[in-house]
This record gives structure tokens, C-alpha cells and sequence, in this order.
């Protein structure tokens, strides 16, 4: 009966035993996790994304406390000297009081400080612009998709146009056309980045449409504003929430190239960008440190949002998901 | 595959004329149609001839028909700045714009897909996880502030490379190119690399997504199970796959470089039609600025149909159909 | 009357020397497979796919390897031809092709091997074929990646193959697309291109399980009479028991990465021996009493990251005992096998029915 080899048999037999199957399912059930820390998680689990995560924080908290850590206010002119301009980093100031630890600029501004109220502006006007975005782009994407039809057509017919033609030259159009100003910088950051908003969320809304909890919500009779925001959006966020990491990044971006270039912010409100344009005349001379480290704090900016976004797409992907 | 094209050349005449309606109501409608067309330095009685000339006193739609109607003829205004048709002036520097855009893409792609291709293969070795970690710095580093890098390392510390202006140029079948030459190739090396980073991240981080999916498919174990060479199943069966999406995102893009080269042009003082839109919106010189918009919407329309057709006619799937046997 | 075997194509040019003669002339079986334990070694453990497989195939002869998914059928056939990627590999085991150590083979000769001595047909053939290249591209290249043949030569063997699968027009097929081709058309193509070097052995992956019933048959007919003619050595993986009762002449149970039951095909299915098996026959519909309820395996199968003690089958199997909570060997009635401490005898079948 055996195989040469074989494992010897028990002998014995007793009786067959009834055996209820317990549930022979996969047993890999970890405690009960909630979405957000599961995400957390995941997010974590890349230390890059976390090492941009604490440098956009520490940039954030620079930018907000601006006026308390600065060792000059930049702007007040009564405190400029022009004495002290094109210094280098390090040096002191002619009445010995301040320490320019990244050197000054052709008007005796203190680098440092200025590259602080420019982290102010450049981020505020980022972020600004990109909530603003955000909201007209929600909604009108939550209209197409919820009203389909004509309106959807049209929406995303538009959309779609303004997205073959690349950031710089709509804005730049604008631009033309409007004039210079913080507003006017704005509006059109905000129009280069509402179709984004408004195709993820279309998209999003149209499967989200076709699941049953929302044929649920109809069948209740709830009003159609009730289900949009109470019931579609919040399903819709994943992806929306990721688009508009990037696109801060992208914002912040932007506005700096239109400083540089002269279309951008007045000289009364500079932003990273334009310090870095009143440094380039000097960079051929050799004073590298007025373009270069507000440079870097753009660099650092940039990059420690794009390090999390993109850690946060990977994580927030539902096809990556188990 | 006709009524596609016919179809799509239809859609782009009317966002043609969109654009065209939007920039004439830019132009005439909320700005001064007054300081935007006729130079502000003339005196009263050459202002009145000029808005008598240019039909200003006239009803607005009638005004564009006429905007329609000389914008078909090729005349969209005269420069203030240089006195010579607009028109003429940005067909001048075309060729540098062009040509600094294509030398962009084709490092971008030339760099850009072995190096995404490596990263595919092998997502968890160092260099794989260097090259992607160099991509988001790619597209993170805002393209003129590289650009002010470069010429800080190579033209001043190093003096390897000029830090500004085109080489001599030589024509190629009537259009003046500059990369026929030492010199030319110099001049353009810096602003070419510069203007292709932002691409080359793009490059790479596509072929890495396309590789590892491809790597995925069953064609794939089919080729191996066939005793194909690695080589064979990489640079044949995956690289084929992964090219089409490739050559259409990049052809896309060829739109977006032209427009980027705005910023490289400042920079690096390349003369190309991007410099030209920057120096004449700081003077003011409209007419230029209009036709500048104008000529550009056109090429990216004709850019964006092209790419459509050349995605067609490389996928067997889209060009034959799906006839079943 | 045809030859049933034929000796390897002398114009291969990377032929190794110490390799055996085939295998008619010495009477050993084309594929050999012993012990064979493929580990995937994952984050969460180690998956054993394949946990003690052992089975031999004889040249012409069709083996039948039937299982659920996960039960490490499929994980066997890529054992067999090498292509098991990491996290997994084999970590113990036999593979001799007509006595030939597959093991000890460096990556080079493994790459010689496959497609020329052994071949693999898999599941969904638009998927199998590479969409963006031309049928003939695809087939000339499997004839002369391990030939030395002008393109020509290699086109008309391609043609040769797709007209012995019964295509027609073959010339224009040629110049096709895969996409152009209908599902079962598709599976010949990739059934010449598998045969066209003339391989010991054919490792067909589920080839007819995403095609319609009707084409399903003749790609079964045709393979069949392919295997007897050129003396192909053929295991056939599915999980449709009616495929292999037309077809196989053995056939290998397989469950959580081992073989439950082996036996000559009208042995295991008219008395099969491990209630596994009597559970999968008794849930093919067709063989149900009409009106009566259909009969399923209760529970499901283990995940292999957590497999009970014992028997894999204990917790769905109603004849388990306390014996069962020790891992059974595989046992011999005769010329068959089964593994398990309570095979069901012809008696027992008497007093159930």
C-alpha cells in the first residue's frame, strides 16, 4: 500500500467525526483600520515623502512667521541702507547691527528676510489660487457630470480646448490682455488650473454615479445639492486631493516664471521669482547669492510638495490597492 | 481614416476661429483699441487718420470681419517698435524658435527613453530609484532658474559654453539653421538641455510606467516562452508597445517647448520668436503681440492634428480596424 | 504511417554536445518531474505553489493536470518551462526532459530549451500575441531564434505550421495583425508558433477556457491529433474536468500545491479515489439528477498563506478524522495514487449511492 519512502500510516482508524468547516477564507484581517489611517500609513511608509512632507512644513511655518523671524523687514525702506548692497553672505551690515547670512541685493536688502516675505507671497499666491481653482473646478466638474447633456458637453469641450494649449501661454494671454497685479496674477493661475479640478472630478462623479449609494440617495428623494456635497464629493476627493498637490507645486511654479519674466507681481510685493530676476544681471559678475538662494528656497518648495504628491497619488491610487 | 481627418480639421477651424474671436476681443473690446493699434507717439492728427484708416470708428462686429478679413491676407498689423509688418517679423525668428525645440525633444527623447527603460526593468536597483528620483527633480527645478544655473557652472566658473546668442547660421534647404557647426552646436547646447529637462523627466517617467506594465503582459511570457533573446523581448516586443503612447505624448509636448522656450529665449538671449513676444510686451508693441498669439494657437492646432494622424496611422489596431476573420 | 518521434533538427547550431537521443529510441518518458517544490517567498510568508509534485509524461502521451485556481497547476507549468519569476523559485525537485536535468541548466541554455524543445500555449491568445507586430514577424522570429535560417525559409515553415492548424489563406495571415483574427484563430496561431519548432513538449495553460464551447472542441481535436502525429508529449492544465475526460490519457489532481489523485483518466473519473475529486465530478451540473439540488464543496479553498493543519482538504471534506490533522502521504492502489487517509473504495460508493 505504501510508497517506498512514505511517512508510515497512524494505524488506527477511529470513526468518522462530523467536522464543520469553519470558514477556511483568507485569514490575513488585520484590526480594524479606518481609511485615513490606512492612508497615513501607507504614506509613511516612504521616507521621502516624508522627509517632504517635514520640509514643506518647516517652509510653511518660515512663510507664516515671516515678519517675527526676519532680521529686517525687506520692504520698510527706512531700513534699507544702500550702502550695504551686493554684499556677501555673511558679511555685516555698515552700522555693524545685523548679520547678512545670505548677503544682500542691489538695494541693501537682506537676503534672507526677503527670501522669507517672498515664500510668503509666492506660497500664498499659490495656494490661493489653487483653492480658488479648486472650487470653480469642483463644481463645474460636479455639474457636468451630475447634469449631463448639453452641460457636460459643453464643459468639457471647453476644458479639453484650454488644456491643449500649455500653462505659460494662457496665462501669458491674460496677462496681455489684463495687465499686472496680484489679482490679475491670480485670475489666471486660477484659469490655467480649473479644468484639471473639473475633468478629475467629472470622472470621478460619473463612476460614483452608476454605484448603488447613490441610487439609494435618489430613491430617498434627497435634494440634488444634498447629494452632490453630502453623498458624490466626498467619494470623489482621493483624486482631486492629489491633482491639487501637484498643482500648488505647478502654481507656485508658474507665478515664479511670470515674475522673472516682468509679467508677474509688482515690484512693491516680490515674489521668489522676481528677487531671482534682480539677481541674473549680477550672476555674469559673480554675485551668484542674489538669484541663487531664493532659488534654492524655490527649489526646496517645489520639490518637497511634488515629493509628497507624489507619494500621495501612488498611495491613493484605488488600482494599486489591495 | 479621411472623414477622421475631416472631421478633426473641422473641430480646428472652430477653435480657430474661437481664439482668433478671443484674442479680437482682447484686443478691441477691453483694452484701448486706440493705444494697442496705433502707436501712442503720434500726434493727434496722424491718431484720427490711423482710426479712420484701421476702421476703429467702425461697429465692432464689422471690425472683426475686417481683423477676419486682413488676418487672411497675412497683414496683422505693423510692429510699433520696428516698423516692418508683424507677420514678417515672427516668421524671421521662427526658425530659432524651432529649431531650439526640436534639439530640446530630441535630447528629451534620446535620454530620456534608456533611461526610462532601465528604471522600468529594474524599479528596485539604485539607478532605478536614482533616475526616478531625478525625474521629480526634473520636472520640479522651474525651467529659468536652471537655466541661470547652467550659465552660472558653465559660463562663468567654467567657461566652457557661451552664455548667451546663436551660432552662425548656415541654410538647410532655405531655412536658416545654426547646429551645422561647431560654434552653432556651442551656442545651443545649454539652452537645448535646458529647455528639454522638464520633457525628459516626462520621458522617463512615462517609459518607466509603460515598461513595468508591459513587463506585466502576457505577450511577454509568450516571447520568453518562445526562447527569445532578453534583447529580442525588450527592445522589440516591449519597446514597440510602449513607443506609440510615447511618440504621441512627446509630439503633444513639441507644443508646450515651443511655448516654454519663452523663458529659455530671455535667458540664454536666444533670438527667437519667444524673446520677441517678452521684449514686445515690455514696450508694448502689440501688434506683435497679437500676431504672436494668433500664429501660435495655429500651430499648436496644427501640431495637435498631426499627432492625432501619426497616432493613427502607428497603431495597427486604430489604422486596420477591427475586422474580425 | 508516420514516424511518432523525431530526432532533434540537426541544423540547430547550438545542439550541446552531451545531449541524450530522443526519447522513442531509449524508452524513457519525455518528461520526468520529481519532488518538485516551487516557494514564493512574499512579504506576508512564504506561498508554497508547488509543495511535492511528481509525475512523468511519455512521448505522444497527453497528461491532464486539473485543479482550482490556486492549487499550483499553472505555478507547475511554469516550473517545467522556467519561467518563474521572483519572489518565487524552485527550491527542490527533479525536471529531466528525456532524462535531461533541467535544473542544472545555466539561463543560456534555458533560453535555447524553451521554445524549441519545450513549449507553452497560455490562456487568452489577443493577450498572448503582441498586438503591434505582424503574425509573420512573431512566428519568424520563434523559428529563428534557435535555427540558422535565411527569413524566407523560416516564412515558409510559419506557413507550413499555420496551414497544419488548419488556417486557411495562410499567406494572407500572414501579413496580419493578431487583432484582426477571431479568439480561436488566435489560439491556432499560437498553437503553430508553440509546435512550430517541433518541441518534446507542449504545456498548454488553459487555452480553451476563454473560448466559445464550440471552437473549444476543435482546438481540442486539432491538438490533439497534432501531439500523436509529431510525437509531442502534452500536459494539458484546466479545471474543466469534461476537457480532459475527451482527452487525456492521465491524468494529475492537484490542491493546494499538491497532487491529490493521480491515475489513468477512466480510472479517476468513472472511480475516483479522493473525495476531492468525487466532490468536483459531483459538481459538474450535467452529471446532477434534474430537480435535485447542485452539489457543491462546502468552504473554500485555503489561502496558501494559512493552511490548516493536517490534510489541506480537512475542514471541506465530511470523511475527515482526527487522523487527518497529520499530513497524508501519497499512497498506491495499483497504477494509481491518492493522498489521503480515507480513499473512497468501491464499496463505499455502493452504500452511499
Amino acid at each position: 500500500m505504501n510508497l517506498p519512502g512514505d511517512a508510515p500510516t497512524n494505524g488506527a482508524e477511529t470513526t468518522a467525526l462530523p467536522v464543520s468547516a469553519p470558514h477556511a477564507g483568507v485569514a490575513l484581517g488585520a484590526p480594524e483600520e479606518t481609511p485615513f489611517r490606512r492612508i497615513a500609513g501607507d504614506f509613511a511608509a516612504s521616507k521621502l515623502a516624508l522627509f517632504g512632507l517635514a520640509l514643506f512644513a518647516l517652509i510653511v511655518l518660515c512663510a507664516l512667521f515671516a515678519p517675527l523671524i526676519s532680521p529686517q523687514n525687506p520692504y520698510d525702506l527706512a531700513q534699507l541702507d544702500v550702502l550695504d548692497s551686493r554684499l556677501e553672505p555673511g558679511s555685516r551690515s555698515g552700522d555693524g547691527k545685523l548679520v547678512f547670512w545670505l548677503g544682500t541685493d542691489d538695494q541693501g536688502r537682506d537676503m534672507l528676510s526677503a527670501i522669507f516675505y517672498g515664500l510668503r507671497i509666492s506660497i500664498g499666491v499659490g495656494v490661493t489660487a489653487t483653492l480658488c481653482a479648486l472650487a470653480i473646478g469642483t463644481t463645474l466638474g460636479l455639474a457636468a457630470a451630475f447634469f449631463g447633456g448639453r452641460t457636460d458637453s459643453l464643459i468639457m469641450r471647453v476644458a479639453d480646448i484650454q488644456l491643449s494649449f500649455p500653462a505659460i501661454l494662457i496665462a501669458l494671454i491674460l496677462l496681455a490682455v489684463l495687465g499686472q497685479g496680484v489679482d490679475k496674477i491670480v485670475v489666471a493661475l486660477v484659469a490655467v488650473q480649473w479644468a484639471y479640478y473639473a475633468r478629475t472630478v467629472r470622472g470621478s462623479a460619473l463612476v460614483e454615479r452608476s454605484k448603488e449609494y447613490m441610487e439609494a440617495a435618489r430613491c430617498l428623494a434627497l435634494p440634488a445639492s444634498r447629494i452632490v456635497f453630502r453623498h458624490l464629493l466626498p467619494n470623489c476627493l482621493p483624486p482631486l486631493i492629489v491633482v491639487a498637490t501637484v498643482q500648488v507645486a505647478a502654481a507656485i511654479a508658474l507665478e515664479a516664471t511670470l515674475s522673472f519674466l516682468g509679467l508677474g507681481l509688482p515690484i512693491t510685493e516680490p515674489s521668489l521669482g522676481l528677487l531671482i530676476a534682480n539677481g541674473f544681471t549680477y550672476m555674469l559678475s559673480g554675485k551668484y547669492w542674489i538669484s541663487f538662494f531664493p532659488g534654492v528656497a524655490l527649489l526646496a518648495t517645489i520639490v518637497s510638495i511634488n515629493l509628497v504628491g507624489d507619494q500621495l497619488r501612488d498611495v491613493l491610487n484605488p488600482r494599486l490597492q489591495r | 481614416m479621411l472623414v477622421f481627418i475631416i472631421r478633426r480639421l473641422m473641430q480646428s477651424a472652430v477653435v480657430l476661429f474661437a481664439m482668433s474671436l478671443l484674442v479680437f476681443v482682447g484686443v478691441y473690446a477691453i483694452g484701448n483699441p486706440v493705444d494697442i493699434l496705433i502707436n501712442p507717439n503720434a500726434d493727434q492728427q496722424d491718431i484720427e487718420r490711423a482710426i479712420r484708416g484701421l476702421g476703429l470708428d467702425k461697429p465692432l462686429w464689422e471690425q472683426y470681419l475686417v481683423f477676419l478679413r486682413q488676418a487672411a491676407l497675412g497683414d496683422l498689423g505693423k510692429s510699433f517698435a520696428f516698423n516692418v509688418p508683424a507677420l514678417q517679423l515672427i516668421l524671421e525668428r521662427m526658425p530659432a524658435t524651432l529649431e531650439l525645440a526640436t534639439a530640446a525633444m530630441l535630447i528629451a527623447v534620446v535620454v530620456g527613453l534608456p533611461l526610462g527603460l532601465w528604471a522600468g526593468l529594474k524599479p528596485d536597483s539604485f539607478a532605478g530609484k536614482s533616475i526616478m528620483a531625478g525625474s521629480i527633480l526634473g520636472f520640479s527645478l522651474p525651467t529659468f532658474w536652471v537655466g541661470l544655473m547652467l550659465i552660472m557652472v558653465f559660463s562663468v566658473y567654467l567657461g566652457w559654453l557661451p552664455s548667451n546668442g546663436r551660432g552662425p547660421t548656415t541654410d538647410l534647404f532655405g531655412v536658416p539653421v545654426s547646429f551645422l557647426s561647431w560654434d552653432g552646436i556651442r551656442h545651443l547646447v545649454m539652452p537645448a538641455t535646458n529647455l528639454a529637462l522638464f520633457n525628459l523627466a516626462l520621458v522617463i517617467r512615462l517609459t518607466r510606467a509603460g515598461t513595468r506594465e508591459a513587463l506585466l503582459q502576457d505577450y511577454v511570457k509568450f516571447a520568453r516562452a518562445k526562447g527569445l533573446s532578453d534583447a529580442r523581448v525588450i527592445g522589440v516586443h516591449v519597446l514597440k508597445n510602449i513607443s506609440i503612447p510615447i511618440v504621441t505624448v512627446t509630439g503633444l509636448q513639441f507644443g508646450t517647448l515651443i511655448a516654454f522656450a519663452i523663458v529659455t529665449e530671455t535667458i540664454f538671449a536666444w533670438p527667437g520668436m519667444g524673446k520677441l513676444i517678452i521684449d514686445s510686451i515690455n514696450v508694448l508693441d502689440r501688434p506683435v503681440i497679437v500676431a504672436y498669439l494668433l500664429i501660435i494657437v495655429t500651430l499648436f492646432i496644427v501640431i495637435n492634428l498631426v499627432v492625432d494622424v501619426l497616432y493613427s496611422v502607428l497603431d495597427p489596431r486604430v489604422r486596420l480596424g477591427d475586422t474580425k476573420a | 504511417m508516420s514516424e511518432p518521434a523525431e530526432v532533434a533538427p540537426s541544423s540547430a547550431p547550438t545542439a550541446p554536445v552531451s545531449e541524450p537521443p530522443a526519447a522513442a529510441t531509449t524508452g524513457e518518458p519525455t518528461l520526468k518531474v520529481a519532488g518538485l517544490r516551487t516557494h514564493f517567498f512574499t512579504r506576508q510568508g512564504v506561498v508554497k505553489a508547488v509543495d511535492g509534485v511528481s509525475f512523468e509524461v511519455p512521448p505522444g502521451k497527453i497528461l491532464g493536470l486539473v485543479g482550482e485556481s490556486g492549487s499550483g497547476k499553472t505555478m507547475t507549468g511554469f516550473s517545467i518551462i522556467g519561467l518563474v519569476d521572483p519572489p518565487g523559485r524552485i527550491v527542490a525537485g527533479e525536471i529531466r526532459l528525456n532524462g535531461r536535468d533541467l535544473r542544472a541548466l545555466a539561463p543560456a541554455e534555458w533560453q535555447r530549451l524553451r521554445g524549441d524543445r519545450i513549449a507553452m500555449i497560455f490562456q487568452d491568445p489577443m493577450m498572448t500575441l503582441n498586438p503591434v507586430l505582424r503574425i509573420d514577424t512573431q512566428m519568424i522570429e520563434a523559428v529563428r531564434a534557435h535555427a540558422a535560417v535565411s527569413v524566407e525559409a523560416a516564412r515558409s515553415r510559419a506557413r507550413e505550421a499555420l496551414v497544419r492548424v488548419g488556417i486557411p489563406s495562410p499567406d494572407e495571415r500572414l501579413r496580419a495583425y493578431p487583432h484582426q483574427f477571431s479568439g480561436g484563430m488566435r489560439q491556432r496561431v499560437a498553437i503553430a508558433i508553440a509546435l512550430i519548432n517541433k518541441p518534446d513538449l507542449l504545456i498548454a495553460d488553459e487555452p480553451t477556457t476563454a473560448l466559445d464551447v464550440t471552437i473549444q472542441g476543435q482546438i481540442l481535436a486539432e491538438v490533439q491529433k497534432l501531439c500523436r502525429e509529431s510525437g509531442t508529449a502534452l500536459i494539458w492544465i484546466t479545471h474543466d474536468l469534461a476537457v480532459i475526460a475527451g482527452l487525456a490519457d492521465e491524468v494529475c489532481v492537484m490542491y493546494a500545491g499538491k497532487i491529490v489523485e493521480r491515475g489513468s483518466v477512466n480510472q479517476v473519473l468513472d472511480a475516483p479515489l479522493h473525495p476531492y475529486t468525487r466532490g468536483l465530478l459531483d459538481s459538474v451540473p450535467s452529471r446532477n439528477r434534474p430537480g435535485a439540488p447542485l452539489r457543491q464543496i462546502p468552504g473554500m479553498t485555503p489561502s496558501l498563506l494559512a493552511l490548516p493543519e493536517g490534510c489541506a482538504f480537512r475542514e471541506r471534506c465530511a470523511r475527515a478524522t482526527e487522523t487527518c490533522l497529520s499530513e497524508p502521504p501519497l499512497y498506491s492502489l495499483g497504477d494509481r495514487q491518492v493522498r489521503c487517509f480515507h480513499p473512497i473504495h468501491a464499496e463505499d460508493e455502493a452504500a452511499v449511492e
